[in-house]
């Protein structure tokens, strides 16, 4: 089995690193730089942007911040937020991103997917789902943070983004986001079954004991985390500590 | 001294690895001119993309002779995924490829089944452990950048072919993915070839490149 990674995610406006609830009501947490480098050396597998104001404005704002992160982060990380193009994406890789992540973009225009693993490789291509519950067992695509809707179902929309070429997805719940009160389970798992991409489960880690469902029930290939981090309600530390004694397939540092 | 200089022969992103050699002490310089690779002390070839593509970028680059030489002056060389890759013979990727020869052997498509016949996920992306090669220990490491890395150790992969030296003694390091054992660093003399990636495997891949800068 592969190792399940886990992500610091951190949501950027301007300069600043953020918080919200239901990805809406944002407050600074602070310095990115300041965190991102704490979260590399408590052992992050991977690291997390999003420039959550940039589809608004049309353009990401993070190549500074990546290519600054790139002096002190020797871990992977992926990027994203306003995503337009293979030229915007091509931009971010440049300035040390592995990975770019695309949302608004690619519901407009689902060719972007395919150019962009054509020409960057799928492995860089990671498609970013907002999902809102609508009714027991279905999910409907939303964009700009859980604002605008898509008309898309979170289950179709991931079975065509996975052929269309993406490598890799990352589900955001907008009803579990910053609330601390775990994972929608039922909604990781039914996009782990429905793809054979890895699945990054965001929104709603707020204990121990939410990673070990969304992975063990989940089948989560990977966790993202953000306020439960940002807060020091858990360290990854701890965290990864506490996935080994239990069995959960996680790198061991060394 | 420790500088080192990053081959730019249009290919990738050059900047992480860059940095994390600077992480390392290293004074390093990313370049595409011929005069620098034949004054490096150390050279690092990076890679991404397809071995032809690479193999063609280099060659156009002009890099490729220089290299060569740098090659066969004793120097340090450090190869890394596709990088790593090119230093065999032959590239089986979307056809069959000639390599820079250093190191005998083959890249190949990793299969895309497990040993019990399950499906795998190709490409190999992913933190996975560090490990001898089969009937080797550690002690094979000793005095290579490898040298105080425990076996088990994760570095992050980003691949869908592997390669295959043909001399056993040229793999320094392999790790297991759906039960196929992939060559994770090949070496031959002064030359040191990573799949992984040293520049995001975090403590491991430093270590890697503070004992390659400093040795």
């Amino acid at each position: 089995m592969r190792n399940v990674r886990l992500i610091a995610r951190l949501d950027i406006k301007g300069p600043n690193l953020i918080k919200g609830i239901h990805l809406e009501g944002l407050r600074v947490v602070g310095d990115p730089q300041e965190y991102a480098r704490r979260y590399y050396e408590a052992g992050a597998d991977e690291l997390l942007y999003m420039d959550i104001v940039a589809s608004l404005y049309g353009r990401n704002n993070l190549t500074d911040i990546v290519s600054r992160a790139a002096k002190d982060v020797f871990v992977p990380m992926t990027v994203g937020g306003g995503v337009r193009s293979v030229e915007d994406a091509r931009k971010l890789l440049r300035a040390g991103a592995d990975k770019v992540a695309v949302n608004t973009a690619a519901t407009a225009n689902p060719g972007l997917i395919t150019e962009m693993a054509r020409k960057l490789g799928s492995q860089c291509v990671v498609l970013s789902i907002e999902a809102k519950l609508t009714a027991p067992g279905k999910w409907e695509a939303y964009t700009d943070n859980g604002r605008e809707h898509t008309g898309r179902d979170v289950l179709e929309w991931v079975r065509q983004g996975a052929e269309l070429g993406a490598g890799e997805v990352l589900l955001t719940s907008v009803d579990q986001e910053g609330t601390r009160k775990g994972f929608d389970v039922a909604l990781v798992r039914a996009v782990t079954a429905a793809v054979d991409i890895p699945v990054i489960a965001s929104g709603g880690m707020g204990s121990f004991d939410h990673l070990k469902s969304v992975v063990l029930e989940g089948e989560a290939d990977a966790v993202a985390m953000a306020d439960v981090l940002h807060y020091g309600r858990a360290s990854l530390e701890e965290l990864r500590k506490q996935a080994l004694a239990s069995n959960l397939p996680v790198r061991k540092l060394s | 001294m420790n500088s080192v200089v990053v081959m730019d022969y249009g290919v990738g992103n050059l900047l992480s690895v860059t940095r994390a050699l600077e992480h390392c002490g290293a004074d390093a310089r990313i370049s595409s001119d011929a005069k620098d690779v034949e004054g490096a002390d150390r050279l690092v070839l990076p890679g991404v993309g397809a071995f032809e593509s690479c193999m063609t970028s280099l060659k156009e680059s002009g890099l490729r002779e220089p290299l060569m030489e740098f090659v066969a002056s004793g120097r340090p060389l450090l190869g890394i995924c596709v990088g790593m890759q090119m230093l065999l013979e032959v590239g089986e990727e979307f056809g069959i490829h000639e390599g820079l020869g250093v190191i005998k052997g083959r890249v190949r498509k990793i299969l895309a089944t497990d040993t019990s016949g399950a499906k795998l996920k190709v490409p190999h992306i992913g933190w996975n452990g560090l490990l001898p090669r089969a009937g080797a220990d550690s002690s094979t490491w000793r005095g290579t950048p490898l040298d105080g890395v425990a076996p088990g150790a994760a570095a992050y992969f980003v691949h869908s072919y592997g390669a295959e030296p043909s001399e056993p003694l040229d793999c320094l390091a392999v790790t297991i993915y759906g039960g196929q054992t992939i060559t994770a660093v090949i070496a031959r003399g002064n030359v040191i070839g990573t799949q992984f990636h040293p520049e995001k495997s975090g403590a491991v891949g430093l270590r890697m490149l503070r004992q390659f800068v400093a040795h």
